[in-house]
């Protein structure tokens, strides 16, 4: 991958000029999923662009020092690391790509979730701190099993190339690993049931309880950017392979769609669970199912 | 830079972030608050979400009485919702203190504290009078822009309840005085 297209990749497509509209799109996708479900008409289409433009001419509260400037800094971090997640996506054929981009990718789709706990704790509001603990909490939980299950599928191919991953021939490894990557995304993208670091009704916003104005906005666009790498992440996985460039875009966009969809009416459906029962679900039930994929991901190996 | 001031006033028209504070009041209020979110009126057609932090918050809805001990907090509450904000003030009792007028324990009404943009009175005030305020507050909210908000501004009355209602209300308040 030379910087010609590095460069497109990160700007035009999957990047920003596709992954900002995707973001709202996805946004408002799940607002109305949740409102249809619960008998509500719900927002119009381009609420979440409103609320964006909105936001960026809110005032913010002046904060002196160290912290303050911290507090501008994360959210920035958070929308860049999202954006070069979503750029990183093979959605593309021979859309190119380099040795170990998976790692890179998760990485890259780690570092938001870094920055809200960073930010919860630099806005020293009580509220922040609590959200962040349990971020913090949450993430070493769900982290184990979305890794192990993209380690599983990547150890059976001998490869952490993205673009060779995505190419991948039908196995109910495939299938296992998808399975467990979709039981973690709820917990990435903070939705019911495991909507515990911005859980509302508890503790107000959690870390971003002190954030306002343009911050807000950005912390917003992080969130939209990561539902479009984390839907997308799963996408491309289960995507079948086709040259034509513009039907591997639309099975991308439809396929996304769909989880989108999927996450949207499970979060509608299901309440929030205790944040013990949470980190016991993922610790008990998903990591023997990703450790059952990992062994058997390594036992084709060793036979093939 | 006159296209993005209009885009801007258009956004902040269509995207009201409400915080509900209650200042002393009987409930009546913030259950009619919380029904405008329901199925039946569902606010979120405007834009409007219920947020937990006055920092996210736009629009800042003030029910109850006004008690001795909340002033400090709508004072506080007001100067953390980061401008341009609106205030509406649901039910009668933020607006003439309603039967509680003659009580010790309060020190209202409402906009001798901080500057009120609308009026829902009502005792409860429909889901509808609530959201026909919200609508309000969020058109003044564009029109002023970052603009501090006077407080001589008259304010707007919404609802079922005439002009001459709160009239005749606050007279009788001038005569127990």
């Amino acid at each position: 991958m030379n910087l010609t297209t590095a460069l497109a990749r990160l700007l035009l497509f999957p990047g920003l000029l596709f992954a900002v509209p995707a973001a709202w799109f996805f946004m408002w996708v799940e607002r109305k999923a949740v409102a249809r479900m619960q008998g509500r008409i719900g927002p119009p289409f381009m609420q979440p662009f409103y609320d964006f433009v909105k936001l960026l001419g809110k005032q913010t509260p002046q904060r002196p020092g160290v912290g303050g400037l911290l507090m501008k800094a994360w959210p920035l971090i958070a929308v860049s690391a999202a954006a070069g997640a979503v750029g990183l996506l093979p959605v593309l054929p021979a859309s190119g790509g380099f040795e170990g981009d998976l790692i890179l990718l998760l990485a890259l789709l780690e570092l938001p979730s870094m920055c809200i706990i960073a930010a919860g704790f630099s806005s020293r509001s009580i509220f922040g701190e609590i959200g962040s603990a349990r971020e913090a909490v949450l993430s070493v939980s769900y982290n184990v099993v979305f890794l192990l299950a993209i380690v599983s599928i990547a150890a059976s191919q001998h490869t952490f190339r993205l673009d060779a991953l995505a190419h991948l021939p039908f196995s109910p490894l495939q299938i296992m690993g998808v399975v467990a990557l979709l039981v973690c995304l709820p917990a990435k993208l903070h939705l019911n049931p495991f909507s515990l670091p911005n859980a509302e009704q508890e503790i107000y916003s959690g870390p971003m309880t002190e954030y306002a104005g343009p911050e807000l906005a950005m912390w917003e666009l992080s969130h939209g950017l990561e539902w479009v790498a984390g839907t997308g992440l799963v996408a491309t996985l289960v995507a079948p392979h086709v040259t034509l460039g513009w039907l591997s875009v639309l099975i991308f966009v439809v396929l996304s769609f769909a989880i989108v969809m999927l996450l949207s009416v499970v979060a509608a459906a299901t309440a929030r669970l205790q944040i013990d029962t949470t980190v016991r679900f993922y610790w008990r039930c998903t990591l023997i199912f990703a450790v059952l994929a990992v062994v058997s991901a390594l036992f084709m190996r060793f036979r093939a | 830079m006159k296209l993005w001031n209009r885009l801007m006033c258009y956004c902040r028209r269509r995207s009201p972030w409400l915080f509900h504070m209650n200042s002393g009041s009987c409930n009546g209020c913030d259950i009619e608050l919380v029904a405008s979110l329901t199925p039946r009126y569902d606010a979120e057609q405007l834009g409007v979400r219920l947020e937990g932090s006055p920092r996210h918050a736009d629009i800042l809805c003030i029910t109850g009485p006004v008690t001795h001990n909340a002033v400090e907090a709508i004072k506080t509450v007001y100067g953390q919702v980061c401008g341009p904000k609106a205030v509406v003030a649901i039910g009668s009792c933020p607006a003439t203190m309603n039967v509680f007028i003659d009580s010790r324990t309060l020190d209202g009404p409402l906009d001798r504290h901080i500057p009120v943009d609308v009026f829902v009175p009502g005792c409860p005030p429909r889901p509808d009078a609530i959201l026909l305020g919200v609508a309000k507050a969020a058109a003044i909210l564009a029109e002023r822009g970052s603009k501090p908000p006077a407080i001589e501004t008259p304010p707007e009355i919404v609802g079922e309840c005439s002009n001459d209602c709160i009239c005749s209300e606050s007279k009788s308040k001038e005569v127990q005085a």
